[in-house]
């Protein structure tokens, strides 16, 4: 049993906010998430009991952060199914894969050696690797789509297709469609080849079990603030001898052992060889309590509470005869659609007078239009604590539909 | 103040939005050019300005908008047309005023006054002012 009125009590986003004078809907979850209480708490707790710096002194408060900073390692660990050793605090999801693609990639790739891509991926997961081609004379190559998917089938072919793939880096979920791919089948394919694998997990962890070792996938990333966390950080998993491996990217204080005149570093071993400077300890601490939060909940009750919102939406928009629906088939909490002859921020601006807050226009995966016919859509996207009455209003907005211009005429 | 219900605000947003006169490249040469885009919208557009002497004679523009964006540069472009550089420029001024809800003059706005509404959802303004801080930048390159 889903107990979505006392999981929304936990949301002060959720207690009788409007926006336009009406009542908030809040669909906009695939870009961020409303944070539980118990988060806000252990943010305020820290600063308000136990500031102090993290490894850094010999004294009790010092010691505590630095407890309460490895109990969160612990607790992402353990959700994502790594070792402990094997996560990196980042400011996000987009910090983590660059942190891959200068730390692994720049030292790893050469001329016309090649980093597989989709053309559905957000720009956190193609202008970093955009970048190293620059720097070392790689290229980006797209691996072709199957019906709008990335399938294990279309990977081998484009193994087959180019020679030298070192990297292949996918959006676990895509962020515009919401199609997951078969991470587990593309990491064997991938390492069958000697490629390394990277998920960009900002769409799936959040929603969907994730598990690091079962996939077998080489790195994970994702941002805390998608799941119900503070916005500033997020992680790196990564298997631990690629880590050790990898160069540094960040250096100063917090992350070697020693250093000399003669310029000899010595670094500290993965994941802290990463995090140099003063890590956003009130974030990571936020970060712990946001998994506890979901671990309460649970994340497979959350991925099927969000399919049954998904199918309720869907059954709702059907309804709707002017609506353009284009991943109908996606079994996530996102949707992404149109109304015909009308430009996606109109809609959205008409949606946001009535209340309700919803993305529109590329949602920063730019190629997006090479793969659905339309330059911009909306995106309505759904979270643990949607209600299907916040479905309902959406849906009723749109079937009432109005003009555009209302928007600005009320 | 031109006195203009909301239902004649709405007719002329649309009009400039689904039929906009301005919306083609330029007919010949001496046109100044300058690309926008939104980084919160869609809008990307291509403004064109040809400035003979100390008055602007022609405006035009092309590319992808919302229909804030293109009505509102459409208007613009109507506009501009035959106005000295420092009458379009005293024209801007209090388009961008009234955009920011401060005092204005309405009587140089015409038809503009129909974006008097934008600033009820805040997020558009920048679509609603994109042509015309383009006119401002072809204004200030010819300066």
């Amino acid at each position: 049993m889903y107990k979505l009125d006392e999981i929304r009590k936990q949301f002060p986003m959720l207690n009788n906010k409007t926006m336009q004078g009406v009542p908030l809907v809040f669909l906009d979850n695939a870009s961020t998430t409303f944070k539980p209480y118990s988060v806000i708490k252990a943010i305020e707790e820290y600063y308000s009991d136990y500031t102090a710096n993290h490894h850094r002194g010999d004294y009790d408060l010092c010691y505590k952060v630095d407890m309460k900073v490895q109990e969160v390692r612990r607790k992402i660990a353990n959700f994502i199914n790594s070792d402990v050793n094997e996560v990196v605090f980042t400011s996000g999801d987009t910090e983590a894969l660059n942190l891959i693609a200068y730390g692994y990639a720049l030292s790893n790739l050469k001329k016309d050696d090649v980093i597989l891509l989709s053309l559905e991926e957000h720009a956190s997961n193609t202008l970093p690797w955009y970048r190293i081609c620059e720097l070392t004379g790689a290229k980006v190559k797209f691996v072709e789509l199957e019906d709008k998917k990335i399938t294990v089938n279309k990977v081998k072919e484009a193994f087959n297709k180019y020679q030298n793939i070192k990297i292949v880096s996918f959006a676990h979920v895509s962020n515009v469609l919401g199609y997951e791919i078969d991470a587990k089948g593309i990491a064997k394919v991938a390492h069958e080849h000697n490629a390394i694998f990277v998920l960009d997990g900002a769409q799936s962890v959040p929603h969907i079990k994730t598990d690091f070792k079962d996939l077998d996938v080489d790195f994970i990333t994702f941002s805390a603030h998608k799941m119900c966390g503070p916005t500033g950080v997020g992680a790196l998993i990564g298997k631990y001898d690629l880590l050790q491996k990898m160069s540094l990217f960040k250096t100063g204080g917090g992350m070697n052992v020693k250093f000399s005149k003669d310029m000899n570093v010595i670094p500290l071993d993965a994941p802290y060889k990463f995090e140099a400077g003063t890590l956003n300890i009130a974030g990571i601490i936020g970060f712990g309590a946001a998994i506890d939060f979901i671990n309460s909940i649970g994340i497979d009750s959350i991925h099927q509470y969000e399919l049954e919102l998904a199918d309720y939406a869907l059954s709702k928009l059907e309804k709707c005869k002017d609506i353009v629906i284009y991943n109908k088939d996606s079994k996530s909490g996102i949707i992404a659609f149109n109304r015909v002859g009308v430009f996606a921020q109109d809609e959205a601006t008409l949606l946001n007078s009535k209340g309700i807050a919803v993305r529109s226009g590329q949602h920063c995966a730019k190629m997006i239009d090479e793969v659905i016919d339309t330059v911009a859509t909306v995106r309505a996207s759904f979270y643990l604590y949607t209600s299907k009455k916040d479905i309902d209003v959406f849906v009723d907005n749109l079937i009432d539909g109005g003009d555009i211009l209302d928007a600005y005429f009320k | 103040m031109p006195i203009l219900s909301n239902d004649m605000m709405r007719s002329i947003i649309m009009d400039h939005s689904s039929n906009p006169m301005n919306k083609h490249l330029p007919n010949g040469e001496g046109y100044d050019k300058v690309h926008m885009h939104s980084d919160n919208c869609i809008d990307d557009l291509d403004i064109y300005f040809k400035v003979e002497g100390d008055k602007i004679t022609d405006a035009c523009f092309e590319g992808v908008a919302c229909t804030i964006s293109l009505s509102s540069t459409d208007i613009m472009c109507d506009l501009i047309k035959g106005k000295t550089k420092k009458e379009a420029e005293y024209m801007i001024e209090q388009y961008q005023k009234m955009m920011h809800e401060e005092d204005f003059d309405a009587d140089v706005l015409e038809d503009a006054i129909v974006f008097i509404n934008t600033s009820k959802q805040a997020a558009r303004i920048r679509c609603a002012t994109i042509g015309w801080n383009a006119a401002s930048q072809l204004l200030e390159d010819k300066k």
